[in-house]
């Protein structure tokens, strides 16, 4: 090209056979250039749009570690943070982030216990105990390190306004950083997000 | 990859640290450097082997070279 005014600057298939088709060989060729080239070209490729919606000290993990190895890895990170899942940005999360043995039959004990057992009083402060035990014995990071890393990394933390009214929340019960939104901003990160998740 | 010598310029010890912390701190202390720089990132935690090759290929950092040593792993990355 270049010396060739006006030359087009696509591609010539099947040269010599005019008017053919495109080949098989051809396609495949075009579609795996064009799919190479879309991570790098699209936007969406960059960010992740996450919704935390429960409050226990077990799920405020994934979407925490989630958000931070993204904006880690370069992309915007943002988690809505929805219903319950509001525990995980409250000032008091520390006390509020339990864990509870009732009604999960997943949870490793000690020694099987069946519901009836596990419903007594003094068994959710026991496996809440149990378990930040558990993580800081094998060095996992609390839940105030990943909320320190989210803050470092620029994740955005955002508390769904809705929910707030109906628990009774206010914008100074949450830790500091937090901006407040509804669906409509969840949306509109998560329709050009390439990673959305709901935890 | 393995048996390269690589010089670093600085290094992140991140040993007894779990996902996704040695990431988290990697991707920190990245931010520090100069491209070309070499950071040596010393691990035991088991998914980093998979993790450390994964997050150098999506934010374009050179993965150098990296060492299995069994219990502790040792990564190179060259920034972008």
């Amino acid at each position: 090209m270049g010396d060739i005014a006006g030359q087009a600057t696509a591609p010539v298939l099947n040269q010599g056979n005019a008017g053919a088709t495109l080949s098989e060989a051809d396609v495949r060729r075009i579609v795996r250039s064009e799919l190479d080239r879309g991570p790098s070209r699209d936007p969406g490729a960059n960010t992740a749009a996450i919704i935390a919606s429960k409050g226990t000290l077990d799920w405020a993990y994934p979407p925490l570690i989630l958000a931070t190895t993204a904006a880690a890895s370069g992309m915007d990170a943002s988690i809505f943070f929805t219903f319950y899942g509001l525990n995980i940005i409250h000032k008091d999360y520390e006390r509020l982030l339990k864990v509870s043995p009732l009604g999960n039959p997943a949870m490793p004990m000690p020694v099987p216990m069946p519901n009836a057992v596990l419903g007594l009083p003094g068994m959710g402060p026991m496996a809440t105990k149990m378990m930040k035990s558990k993580f800081q014995k094998r060095n996992v990071a609390t839940v105030r390190e990943l909320l320190e890393a989210a803050r470092d990394l620029e994740v955005r933390l955002v508390a769904c306004q809705m929910t707030m009214e109906v628990f009774g929340y206010a914008a100074s019960d949450f830790i500091e950083g937090v901006e407040f939104a509804g669906a409509a901003a969840f949306l509109a990160a998560a329709r050009t997000a390439n990673v959305t998740l709901f935890v | 990859m393995g048996g390269t010598q690589v010089q670093e310029d600085t290094v992140l010890d991140a040993r007894g640290l779990l996902c996704p912390m040695p990431i988290v701190k990697t991707a920190k202390l990245m931010k520090t450097l100069e491209p070309g720089q070499v950071v040596k990132l010393v691990t035991t935690d088991k998914g980093s082997l998979a993790d450390v090759p994964a997050w150098a290929s999506s934010t374009g950092n050179e993965l150098v070279a990296s060492h299995d040593g069994g219990t502790e792993f040792t990564f190179f990355l060259r920034k972008a």
